[in-house]
Formats: C-alpha cells, structure tokens, sequence
C-alpha cells in the first residue's frame, strides 16, 4: 500500500470529510426551509411555479443525483477523484450561496423560481458527484486493516451534515421574530450566505491535498479506464456487482438511513405535533449520542466484517420501527388529559381569537374565527388546540347560536422531561441503526470494484440506493397513509418492506469477505 | 445455499414487473389535476416512474442472472472484474 504517516491519512480524511460535510448541509438546508422557500419562490395558486417547484423538490434527489453520480463518477475515474470533488464542492458552495442571493418572486417574478430550480438542479449534481469521490479517496490512503475505520469518517458527515443544519437554522431562528426570518431578504437567508464561507476554507485544504496514490500509479502506468461507463455497465462481471451492491446493501441502507433521520423528524413534527423546539433538539440529541458509532462499527466491520453489521442494523429496524414509531404517537398524546368521557374538556377562559376572516353566504355575513386555546399540565407538559368557529349573522345580526366548532387539532406539543428523554434514546435508537448500515458502506462498496473504474461503479448504486429509495419513503408513505388512513404507522410498511428485501438479498447472495487489496 | 440464490432468482424476476405496475396502477388512482398532495401530482409519478423503470429493469438483470446461477461464486478480489 501506500507509506503515508499518521499525521497524513488525519489531514486526508479531515479534508475530505469537512469536504462532503459541507455539501450535505447545503442539501440539507433547502429541504429545511423549504417552507419559507416554496413562499418566497413558488407561490401558491400559480401552476408554473407549482410545476417547478415539484421538479426543485423530486428531480433534484431522484433523477439529478444518480446523474450526477455518473457525471462525476466518470471524470473521476478519467481525470483523477482530487480535481473532481473539488469540482463538485465549489459547484454545490456556488449553487447554495446564490439561492441564497435569488430575489423573491415578488421581485422578479417567474425568473426567481427558475433560477432556483436551476441552481436546487446543481447542488443534486454536485451531490451525486461528491461522495464517491470522498470515499473512494479515503479508501486509497488507507492501509489494510483500517479502510473501515477511516472511510466511516465520511461516513459521519451526512449526519454531521444534518446536525450543523438543524442548528445553523434553530440559532439564526431563535435570535429573531418569525416575521424577520421569513422576510424576502430575511433570517433564513443566512444559513445559504454561511455556506460560502465554510466552502471557502474547504476548497482552500483541499487545494493543498495530492491525487490519490493508487489514481496516481495508475495513470502513470497508463491503466486508466478509457471509458468509465462502458467498463463499469457493460462489463457483466462488473455490472453483477453493481446489481448486488444496489439491492443487497445500498437499498436497504438508504431506506433505514432516511426513516432514522428525517422521517423521524418529520413524523415527530407533523403526526405526534411536537412544538418547534423539542422535535429539533430530540433530533440533535439523538444525533450527537449516536454519531460516534459510525466510527465505532466502521472499525469494527474491519475486524468481523462489513456484511453482517449492516444486515443487523436494518434487521434491527424491520422488527423496531413500528413499536417505537408508535411509543412516539401514544405518548405524545398529552392533550389525553383532557378527556373527560371520551370528550376533550377544553377550557374557554383560555381561548384566544387569532384572526377573523369574514365572508359571503347567500346575503348573510359569515365570520371565520380562528382560535387557539392553550393547555398547560400540572405534570409539566402542554399543548394548544386550534379550531375554527363559524358565525352567520342574520341580516346584520349576530346569531351564536349558529356557531360551529371545527374539530380541535392539538398543535405545539410540550412533552414532560421524561418523556422528552425518552424520545431521545429512542431516536438515538433509530440513528444507531443508521450507523450500522452507513458506518461500513464506504469501505464494503470500495473494495468491491477495481479502481480504474470505482468512482463510478460504487457511485451510481449508493445514489440509488439513498437518494431514490431513501427520498421515497415520504412519498411513498404519504401515498399509503392515503390508501390506509385508519393506521397512522402505515407509511413505516415502506421502510420495512424495502429493507426486509435488501435483508433477504444481502443474507444470501452478499459475501463477508473483506477484500484487503484495493490496489488492482 | 445455491439452489436458494436460483430459486430467489425466480422471485426477483417476478418482482420486476410487479414493481411497475403497482406504481403504474398507484398514477393512475392516484393522478387527481384537482387534489393539492404530491400524490395527486402529475410530474411527480412521472418523474418516480421514469426512474423506477430502468431499477426495476435491474432487478429483473439481477434475477436472471441469479437464476443462471451467476452468483454461486462471487468473485473474492476486485481485481477479478478487471
């Protein structure tokens, strides 16, 4: 292998890591805020700008980052991984600072959502590119024994990613009123500007780093792949181990990787009403507790193997996710509290008018209230309930008695601290299953191909595998909620159904065999 | 356990097709120009199906070739794909 000093592989994987840590939180945050950003760039009620919203939100993970896998995965096994995931790095800092520059779609109208999706387009490029550069450049320094242990640095950047996110946004958040952040030029515009700042130092260390050394021989020796594609797809013996890597590794890893992170964040928001707050520190707990697993089973795939610790990582979550998914909704119900003969017993002295939309019926004036009413427990937890009552004057009248309440939703849930603490050693739970099948990937996918084609063989099917796979399950889960609406774990049967699959698969067909030389 | 990987080979073949349709008969219960959710969406099917045909083209590969018995030895170093 390669003589490199302790020293050297540190300053390696940090390049690389901080690197691929970066272009994950870009990704990250446009999905974060894709509220405020679907405000300021899609409005609503305009088809064209729906159309390119869809196409900012679904093509950019599904179609443009396999793509960009290819892409780049193609260059770097023609020109070298260094100067491609510089590429991809600057590409990605690029696009995220300048969403962050693209006046409103008050301002320049259609222009700002296609500029927008253009650039949303760019950062999915740079992100099918960026990885299997990193890894792979990682893999190449690394001597036998420790390819594990030193890819799964990479390997904590996703989280990490998702982590300097998460409280980027939470602290630009919480130092400022919502109507400041949501302005046109407002808060949430800053986590875009940080970008550039933290690519710039990236590109500054990575500049300073030399080609791999097993790139290096092998373009001195004249060896390199004359065409990437054609050797890594068309070659049979090649393409069987793309095939197997998608469906007996990168699938299943990329459904219990998104469940882990986001899915549980989302479910944590929408379904069990978590406030603001709580669901994004339970996330941030989780995760910090969880992170240094990645490292932990990256080390210990060296010593038993790659196979058998991701296979138990998504064993683990097609047995636990429906029980733990539903601990989360039954105790969050803390509006529960309050039923008195199955009835919610809300206090009307609490009750507060929000807004009054007023409106037309047959004549009469009918008055919109929207209000909210918040609960406080004597254990410590809360809750707010919204509801609208509907009034119709009669001819100019006001008749209360024709009030009609909404059904309440409860909203802006407050949990108790034990429960708060048990939902962050649950998600730590999820994320530590996450570190299973992530934390051994790198190396498992590196030492399957050779290296004049591994950039883009082991590329194409872990962009699949996390990008597609991993980015349906809120889809998919949506579409089966819709089917099923009586089971609120319903959506949780694609995760499980995905990864029980790529169980099987893996099980049978997978080897555990590490190939110590990834010299050839 | 290579008679197992033949026969799964069967299965994956089966599985292919059964993918498209699903996702196929999902567009077309689904497709509502009316409806505000992602699943009522025109582009967004078109876009998961677009890319889900050529993944379950290789599930079907992956299962023929399981089925041939290509996978009874798996290669023990990269260098044998070269």
């Amino acid at each position: 292998m390669n003589n490199i000093s302790s020293r050297g592989i540190r300053t390696v994987i940090a390049a690389s890591s901080v690197g691929t840590l970066i272009e994950w939180y870009d990704f990250y945050i446009f999905g974060m805020l894709a509220k405020t950003i679907s405000t300021q760039f899609f409005p609503e009620g305009n088809a064209t700008a729906a159309l390119l919203s869809t196409l900012a939100i679904f093509a950019a993970g599904f179609i443009v980052r396999p793509f960009g896998a290819l892409v780049f995965g193609r260059l770097g096994d023609l020109i070298g991984r260094k100067y491609t995931f510089l590429v991809t790095l600057v590409l990605m800092g690029g696009s995220t600072f300048l969403i962050g520059l693209v006046p409103g779609y008050k301002s320049i109208g259609m222009a700002a959502p296609l500029l927008v999706l253009l650039l949303r387009l760019l950062q999915g490029l740079a992100l099918g590119g960026e990885y299997g550069g990193a890894a792979t450049y990682v893999a190449e320094y690394a001597p036998k024994g420790k390819r594990g242990y030193y890819t799964a640095w990479i390997q904590t950047t996703a989280t990490l990613g998702l982590f300097v996110a998460l409280g980027v946004i939470m602290l630009v958040k919480m130092n400022m009123t919502d109507s400041s952040f949501n302005a046109e030029w407002g808060g949430w515009r800053y986590p875009f500007w940080i970008s550039i700042l933290l690519v710039g130092v990236s590109i500054f260390i990575r500049m300073r780093m030399s080609e791999s050394p097993l790139f290096s021989k092998l373009k001195a020796e004249g060896k390199t792949s004359k065409n990437p594609l054609k050797e890594s797809f068309r070659n049979k013996a090649n393409f069987k181990m793309v095939l197997l890597a998608l469906f007996g590794a990168a699938m299943g890893q990329g459904v219990i990787w998104y469940t882990g992170q986001f899915y549980a964040q989302s479910f944590l928001e929408t379904k069990c009403g978590i406030e603001f707050e709580q669901s994004r520190t339970i996330m941030l707990w989780g995760i910090a507790f969880a992170t240094p697993f990645f490292l932990f089973f990256g080390w210990l795939s060296d010593k038993v193997g790659r196979k058998w610790i991701m296979l138990i990582g998504m064993l683990l979550g097609i047995v636990t996710y429906r029980p733990i998914f539903n601990f989360f909704l039954t105790e969050s119900k803390v509006e529960n509290q309050l039923l008195k003969d199955g009835k919610l017993a809300l206090q009307p002295e609490n009750a507060q008018i929000k807004k009054t939309d007023t409106l037309e019926k047959n004549g009469n004036l009918v008055f919109i209230n929207h209000i909210e009413t918040k609960e406080q427990f004597a254990d410590g937890s809360a809750v707010t309930f919204q509801y609208r009552d509907t009034i119709v004057s009669n001819q100019g009248v006001l008749d209360l008695k024709t009030t009609v309440s909404s059904v309440p939703v409860a909203v802006n849930k407050h949990l108790t601290s034990a429960t708060y603490w048990k939902f962050v050693a649950l998600v730590f739970a999820l994320i530590l299953y996450v570190t299973m099948v992530y934390g051994p990937i790198a190396a498992f996918l590196v030492e399957l191909f050779p290296t004049k084609i591994r950039y883009t063989s082991m590329s194409l099917p872990y962009h699949i595998g996390n990008g597609v796979f991993g980015g349906l399950v809120p889809f998919i889960g949506l579409l089966l909620t819709t089917s099923f609406p009586a089971d609120a774990l319903v959506g949780l049967w694609y995760p499980i159904g995905v990864a029980s699959l790529c169980f099987v698969i893996g099980v049978v067909y997978l080897s555990n065999k590490i190939d110590e030389n990834v010299t050839d | 356990m290579n008679t197992v990987k033949k026969l799964l080979g069967l299965v994956w073949l089966i599985l292919a097709p059964a993918v498209i349709y699903f996702l196929v008969s999902g567009a077309i219960t689904h497709i509502d120009p009316s409806g505000t959710k992602d699943i009522n969406n025109p582009v967004v099917w078109i876009i998961i199906i677009l890319i889900f045909t050529p993944i379950a083209i290789g599930l079907f590969i992956f299962g023929l070739y399981a089925l041939k018995g290509e996978y009874a030895k798996l290669p023990s170093k990269s260098d044998e794909l070269n």
